[in-house]
């Protein structure tokens, strides 16, 4: 999308007032297509900027998660009175726990990302869409270093192997899809409620006990009967880890519920967040 | 300096490069510091009006011609920062109607430094990118934008250990490089030293032959002067003016001297 000053040479732009409705789309995604390079810079030189501030920088990304989940580990044990259930419960730990860390992990950023803008946003006319996005993105590569652990405890839990794990690429991509729509979604929120993000940090941790995180979707079978029926429905993360812990460490086939439920959460949620964000992000630049 | 003589001049007929009608812009901000959930709950309670409008235009309207160089003066506050997001399409006006012929600059000026922790050079490239330049000429452009900047090593710095001035050198280098048809500089100048000035004006001179219009905000009523064909003077977001910068500038250095009350515009 090379532009010179002759090909833009009657290019019109008009402005009018803002009314809340969704923006004709196809030119929307079309511009906000043209700009993905913006959202990888952004999110790039984001994490540059903040690993030179700690020695660690790296390192840190998979320490952080590595330790919350020993700390549940332990947590864990002490419940059970001393039964920790070894090494296979510490892989099913850390592959849950690590893709709710990159949920929450957008939830948080995605939420600040309009509202911590600022100048870019008011200097800058651009699809504010972008910004979540560049959140999640950024939520992607602090995920990233973090498998490579997860698959040496895979191996040191002696788990075997095979094809079928190769799916659970389809719940990482229902997570990526679910993370941008709620960062979109608290993006937009925070705008209106300041306070959105300081509610966040206990909602996400009443999300990770609901989730099968700390539990294993197996373990609980025929327990907590109507409650757990209604979870695995109303919980987006029910199905989108619980999948993805499924095939992931044990190979096992999720039910085709947890299949579509997956689906339909993730689309929803990018559905419902981006077209509320876009319906009001004209309105953003007049409340920073 | 006599720009206007270099500039293009709109063929007869041609429509207004850009066109304000009757724009009104207003900020919503809230009672409270930041708004909170909180706060909207304690406010639900008592009945209170939520936001606290500042109306910082207030139903603005003039046509600008291609090849016009047009000088935006008044108080602090006045809006003319306003005014050009409003150009810029960042704002959308809260009533009227703002259409515009061409490409914008990229950035406003003090549009680079968004991120601090970043270094000058990553600021730039990012504003590049936002604007929809693709990665190649971004970075090509901020070879161009340093070497025009004069920071040296400085644009490699994060941009908070800059002085004010190579900020505003930076500011200034980055918007008169992204091959704008419409450009607008908001208050570049203020804190360059003398010798980018010269080569600033030198610069917007050049500009200008290319460029299809130029919005100038300065508090310097001498660049203003200089550089400009055609002014507007703004008040408490009213378009108190639009006429030659010498009668724009003269009825409102009268303006400052009587005072707002004693001062009527028949009074010139
Ligand atoms: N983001 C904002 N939120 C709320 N009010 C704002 C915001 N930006 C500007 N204002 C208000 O709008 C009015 C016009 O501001 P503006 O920045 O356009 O003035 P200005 O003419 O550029 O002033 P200066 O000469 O100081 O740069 C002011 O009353 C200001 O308080
Ligand atoms: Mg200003």
């Amino acid at each position: 999308m090379a532009r010179s000053a002759t090909d833009t040479a009657d290019e019109v732009h008009v402005y009018e007032p803002h009314r809340a409705g969704i923006p004709p789309l196809v030119p929307y995604f079309r511009g906000l297509w043209a700009r993905r390079e913006f959202a990888a810079e952004f999110s790039k030189s984001g994490i540059r900027a903040a690993n030179t501030q700690t020695v660690f920088g790296q390192l840190w990304l998979v320490l952080n998660p590595l330790l919350l989940a020993l700390v549940y580990y332990f947590l864990i044990a002490v419940l059970r009175g001393g039964d920790s259930g070894g090494l296979p419960r510490l892989a099913n730990l850390t592959g849950g726990l690590f893709l709710f860390t990159f949920v929450a992990g957008s939830m948080s950023s995605g939420a600040s990302s309009v509202t911590g803008g600022g100048r870019l946003i008011m200097n800058m006319n651009f699809p504010r869409l972008l910004m979540p996005f560049a959140a999640v993105r950024t939520a992607w590569f602090r995920f990233l270093p973090t498998l490579p652990v997860y698959v040496l405890l895979h191996l040191l839990s002696g788990a075997g192997w095979s094809w079928t794990m190769l799916l659970s690429v389809v719940f990482l991509g229902y997570a990526v899809v679910f993370a941008m729509g709620i960062a979109a979604l608290l993006a937009t929120l925070q705008v209106y409620f300041r306070d959105t993000s300081s509610f966040l940090p206990y909602f996400s941790r009443i999300w990770l006990y609901v989730s099968p995180i700390l539990w294993a979707v197996h373990d609980t079978a025929g327990q907590f009967g109507t409650l757990m029926a209604i979870n695995r429905i109303v919980n987006p993360l029910y199905s989108i880890v619980g999948g993805w812990v499924e095939l992931s460490l044990n190979g096992v086939m999720p039910s085709p519920t947890t299949w579509v439920m997956g689906a339909v959460w993730a689309v929803v949620m990018f559905v419902v967040g981006s077209l509320l964000f876009m319906s009001r992000e004209r309105d953003f630049t007049v409340r920073l | 300096m006599d720009i206007a003589h270099s500039a293009q001049k709109p063929s007869p007929g041609e429509p207004p490069v850009v066109s304000v009608q009757d724009v009104s812009i207003t900020y919503r901000t809230t009672f409270e510091k930041v708004p909170t959930l909180k706060s909207a709950i304690v406010r639900l309670g008592r009945g209170e009006r939520a936001v606290h409008v500042v109306e910082a235009l207030k139903g603005v309207s003039f046509d600008v011609t291609r090849g016009s160089s047009v000088g935006i003066i008044g108080a602090n506050g006045a809006g003319k920062s306003t005014l050009m997001r409003a150009i810029a399409g960042v704002l959308p006006p809260s009533s009227g109607r703002v259409e515009v012929r061409g490409r914008i600059s990229a950035l406003l000026a003090l549009g680079v430094g968004f991120n601090s922790a970043l270094t000058g050079r990553e600021n730039v490239i990012l504003g590049g990118l936002a604007s929809g330049l693709s990665r190649k000429e971004v970075v090509a452009r901020a070879e161009e934008v340093a070497a025009f900047a004069e920071i040296g090593e400085f644009i490699d710095v994060p941009v908070r250990t800059y002085s004010s001035g190579m900020y505003q050198r930076l500011a200034f280098s980055v918007s008169v490089h992204m091959d704008p048809d419409i450009l607008l500089i908001d208050e570049a100048l203020s804190a360059g030293d003398a010798s980018f000035k010269v080569k600033a004006n030198a610069k917007m001179a050049e500009l200008m032959k290319s460029a299809r219009a130029m919005f100038l905000v300065s508090h310097s009523l001498n660049a203003v002067r200089e550089m400009c064909d055609d002014a507007l003077w703004i008040h408490k977001g009213k378009l108190m003016m639009h006429d030659t910068p010498d009668a724009c500038i003269k009825a409102y250095t009268k303006f400052l001297e009587v005072g707002e009350n004693a001062f009527t515009l028949e009074d010139l």
